[in-house]
């Protein structure tokens, strides 16, 4: 399933600049864990111990993934994933 | 105003002022940190006296001087109630004080947050600012606009209350009403801030926006003659105002203004919306999100930015964190109007409504001096209370009068 991540502005230094990147995977963990091995400083400044940060949001489609299953939710081709800074608001 | 910039409250990271709101290395929010060596709590004390009728007055404690004197849209040093008939009506010897922070310029503590949030975008050279709203925030940042002659974008959920939306369009705004929930208004200002050159006082200026809720605990100070009030009740959205009225007394206390024990701190949901109270009723840091379903809309922020913290300081002070029906919000608001004069938005109805559980539940010792803050309006929320009022209907004579009244006249 190919997928695009999409990556905030602040993080775009451990990706080359680039704001999109194209992966494969059939779930959120997958695709992140893809995102990972093209750019391996992401991982620890988006996750711990191998879950999310706590203040790190991740939407398929517009729908955050706490809602759905978590790193398990299931992605389909075309999809996009975007990560977030969860402290905005209020 | 000694700003030496700003840090990650989860890693400690220092970063210089700038429009920066979550850390590079860990997605942590900064907060602003200061330099207050030197500072001589007696003259700190003197120039707050001597200062504007105002928050500008605390300007050695946030992040911009503002514009003392000269600010037409000045918020701050809204009254501080002493409400022995509410305390009476709720069966408590505590001293129970309202502060009523719905007489601010546009009815609501939000005017604190943003004339900090909008006097920073300023010099940082901002020329449009712009927000994530469940209504109360959207009147702040339009009226503050309108003021300063800037442009203004206010996103909110396209169903809230009509209240709200003309008590922001009415400041020629750019009012942008989104088919979702706030959480889904959040989440799109999060990607326009990437997109806009635009300050979100709530997401790019919210370390600077999130330390004009300091000010409620300075006032409070002040107005209890600099002294800390035994107990607070307030309302948790975010989170933010609930934290950072932890973090006024905290300084003011570590910088010797005033004497004391943090307050307890006792936090107000809608069980309609209630992620940080679920959380710490199950003894957990972190929150689940939650799909809201209340009428206190101001409150209705399923994911809540800063409910780690919250439940972390209500747990440091020996407080708690409660939740009331949309009923007891309904009989809040209408216990504090009749206990006291003053007329609530939902919101507030939500903190009188825990009030009196706590009240109830004997929480309170006689002589405590209990403080609740009313963040908003009545006349902004009356879908809530519209079916709650009676009117006695008549023509326009005396005889019609006294046929109505005659009940009464014997009784009385």
């Amino acid at each position: 399933m190919s997928v695009t991540v999409k990556i905030p502005t602040q993080l775009r230094v451990a990706t080359g600049g680039q704001s999109e990147v194209e992966v494969e995977g059939t779930n959120v963990g997958e695709a992140l864990d893809a995102v990972f091995a093209a750019y391996g400083d992401l991982r620890e400044r988006i996750t711990q111990d191998g879950t999310l940060r706590r203040f790190v949001n991740v939407y398929v489609s517009g729908e955050d993934i706490r809602f759905q299953q978590g790193l398990e939710t299931q992605i389909k081709e075309g999809d996009e994933v975007t990560i977030l800074p969860a402290v905005a608001g209020g | 105003m000694p700003v030496e910039g700003l840090k990650c409250k989860e890693c400690g990271t220092k970063y210089q002022e700038s429009a920066a709101y979550f850390c590079e290395h860990c997605f942590g929010p900064l907060e602003v940190s200061y330099d207050h060596s030197g500072l001589d709590a007696a003259e700190a004390k003197r120039r707050i006296q001597a200062g504007s009728h105002g928050i500008w007055r605390y300007s050695d404690f946030l992040p911009t001087s503002g514009k003392p004197g000269g600010d037409p849209l000045e918020p701050g040093l809204t009254p501080l109630v002493r409400a022995d008939r509410l305390a009476d009506l709720l069966g408590t010897e505590a001293e129970v004080y309202i502060k009523n922070d719905a007489a601010n310029p546009t009815h609501s503590f939000k005017d604190r947050v943003v004339a900090v949030a909008v006097a920073k975008a300023m010099e940082l050279g901002f020329t449009t600012i712009a927000c994530a709203s469940t209504g109360n925030l959207a009147n702040a940042v339009a009226a503050r606009a309108a003021a300063e002659g800037l442009e203004s974008y206010v996103l909110v959920p396209a169903d809230l209350e009509e209240q709200k939306l003309i008590a922001s369009d009415v400041y020629g705004t750019n009012l942008v009403g989104v088919r979702g929930n706030y959480d889904a208004v959040n989440r799109l200002c999060t990607e326009l801030v990437d997109a806009q050159p635009w300050a979100f006082v709530n997401v790019n200026l919210r370390p600077y926006y999130a330390e004009g809720s300091k000010t409620l605990a300075f006032e409070t100070v002040e107005q209890l003659g600099w002294e800390l009030p035994d107990r607070v009740v307030a309302p948790i959205g975010s989170g933010s105002l609930f934290t950072k009225l932890g973090r006024g007394f905290q300084e003011w206390i570590d910088l010797g203004l005033v004497e004391g024990e943090q307050p307890h701190f006792h936090g107000a949901q809608a069980d309609g919306c209630s992620p940080v109270a679920t959380a710490f009723a199950e003894g957990r840091d972190v929150v689940k999100p939650q799909r809201p379903d209340t009428i206190a809309k101001s409150l209705a922020i399923g994911d809540p930015a800063d409910g780690p913290y919250a439940i972390e300081h209500a747990r440091a002070t020996g407080g708690n964190i409660s939740s009331v029906s949309d009923g007891e919000i309904r009989e809040g608001i209408k216990l504090l109007a009749e206990g006291t004069g003053i007329f609530t938005e939902t919101a507030g109805g939500v903190t009188i409504a825990v009030l009196r559980k706590l009240a109830q539940r004997g929480e309170f010792k006689a002589g405590e001096k209990v403080v609740a803050y009313i963040t908003g309006e009545g006349l902004k929320t009356l879908d809530a209370t519209r079916d709650s009022f009676s009117m006695h209907e008549i023509d326009p004579s005396l005889d019609a009068f006294d046929a109505e009244f005659a009940a009464q006249e014997v009784s009385a």
